[in-house]
């Protein structure tokens, strides 16, 4: 049932410095809310424990895209929308401007933000993965200051996180690296807009003159939080492009992979389809190869 | 049943080029204080999750769904509704289209396709069929099976460009 806004407060600080200040004061109290397409579904279905919201909703301290030399630094408030739009993350960062182009549908990309899915935790949301791959760090911002976390170390279990109470991202941070290299992303789903996936996949490798320097494969809706095939990007590292090799990567990432079943797929299905799509990058990875040669 | 945690207060915002001021909650939902406060009732719920698009509104010139938005944070903004984009002459094409090709049957779905056809055609004044396709993604229809409204979209673009 409809929760009663009667039994809501949410207040819209104007600036950051004023939202994390009520953090401060009184941590505990309040949930952060950004462009609501977590926490108002929550509140449709009456299952919104938090009573106080503080929105951070266009902050504008946290809707920015900085282009540094050295990383591209996105505001955690941005949308992706903002993300779609923005030229150095199409050109720099194609997996995560195509995770941003199917979550949900257009309204919900002009609203859903970087920051709220990665605090909301799901482990199929779809920008995911991409931050693993390009190994983001999230800057985290509290009364007290900055602190900087790999955001691998960042999710440690079902819902869980390295974020205090009285924290909040403010940005997300991609070094800017990846130029050379090949990048595959797709979702596997019922379809790609307003549907969960079922399996998603964010990879990258660098090939060079046959042998591959290095590999990222990251994973979504497989396990409690997004992860990376680390078992398969070492079988990968440092060895020569062949079909027995695309053979050896689909059997090492079926077996480092544990999906369960659930309303979405089956674990069966979900093992099949990870191995698939690692099939599926390594023949670009080839196709790529054969390319430079 | 609960204690109340909010007092309702005052919200400014423009709603189809008129200023307005409702008293509310803050976490009413603006698809009600549209409804509700306004009279606006063209805007129509169809979920309440953002999942159908039947509450599309555009926010300060973006396509949203209303029932994600509380009203304050529509504080100050400005919003457009369908019954804004009926007597805004640049949609003139885009509403007979929609007529002409038989883009809406029952027409719970039509304020919200319009709405999110209205931003499409603003961002890409010509669309393709996949962009139009991406553009309504959001938007469920029970009766059509989509390929009228696309039609609708991809006529009302064609006349758009002929004026």
């Amino acid at each position: 049932m409809r929760s009663d806004p009667a039994d809501f407060e949410l207040i819209a600080p104007a600036s950051l410095q004023a939202a994390v200040a009520l953090l401060a004061e009184n941590p505990k109290a309040w949930l952060p809310i950004a462009g609501g397409t977590d926490v108002m579904v929550q509140f449709a279905a009456g299952t919104l424990a938090a009573r106080k919201l503080l929105s951070i909703w266009n902050l504008p301290e946290l809707r920015r895209i900085e282009a540094l030399p050295g990383e591209l630094r996105i505001g955690a408030g941005c949308t992706y929308t903002d993300l779609r739009g923005n030229e150095v993350v199409a050109r720099e960062f194609p997996l995560l401007a195509r995770a941003a182009s199917w979550t949900g549908g257009i309204a919900n990309q002009n609203r859903g933000t970087l920051g709220g899915n990665i605090v909301n935790a799901s482990p199929a949301a779809d920008s995911l993965p991409a931050l693993l791959a390009y190994e983001a760090e999230l800057i985290l911002v509290s009364a007290r200051g900055e602190r900087r976390v790999a955001y691998r170390e960042f999710h440690t279990d079902y819902k869980k996180m390295n974020l205090a109470a009285n924290e909040l991202i403010r940005a997300i941070c991609l070094p800017r690296r990846f130029s050379g290299y090949v990048q595959y992303a797709r979702k596997v789903g019922a379809r790609n807009a307003q549907a969960i996936s079922k399996v998603c996949i964010a990879a990258l490798a660098r090939i060079e003159k046959g042998e591959i320097k290095d590999a990222r494969i990251a994973l979504g809706s497989v396990a409690p939080i997004p992860i990376r095939l680390v078992e398969t990007e070492r079988a990968l590292i440092g060895k020569r492009f062949d079909p027995a090799l695309v053979v050896l990567a689909r059997k090492t990432a079926a077996a480092e992979t544990r999906p369960i079943d659930d309303i979405r797929s089956t674990a069966r299905y979900r093992a099949a389809v990870v191995s698939n799509l690692v099939g599926e990058f390594l023949e670009r990875l080839g196709a790529a190869a054969t390319g430079h040669e | 049943m609960t204690t109340n945690h909010a007092a309702k207060r005052d919200f400014s915002l423009t709603v189809n080029g008129e200023p307005k001021t409702v008293r509310a909650y803050p976490m009413e939902r603006l698809l009600d204080v549209l409804r509700q406060e306004l009279g606006l009732t063209g805007t129509k719920e169809g979920c309440g999750e953002g999942e159908c698009g039947a509450c599309s509104v555009l926010m300060d010139g973006a396509l949203v769904d209303s029932c994600l938005v509380p009203v304050a944070q529509a504080e100050g903004a400005r919003v457009v509704t369908i019954e804004g984009v009926a007597r805004d002459a640049r949609f003139r094409a885009l509403r007979e289209a929609f007529l002409e090709c038989g883009g809406a049957q029952c027409g719970i779905c039509t304020p919200g396709m319009i709405l999110a056809a209205a931003y499409l055609l603003e961002k890409k004044p010509k669309p393709t069929l996949d962009e139009i396709r991406e553009g309504l993604s959001g938007n469920l229809c029970r009766c059509t099976g989509y390929i009228q409204i696309f039609e609708a979209v991809a006529e009302a673009a064609r006349r758009s460009a002929a004026t």
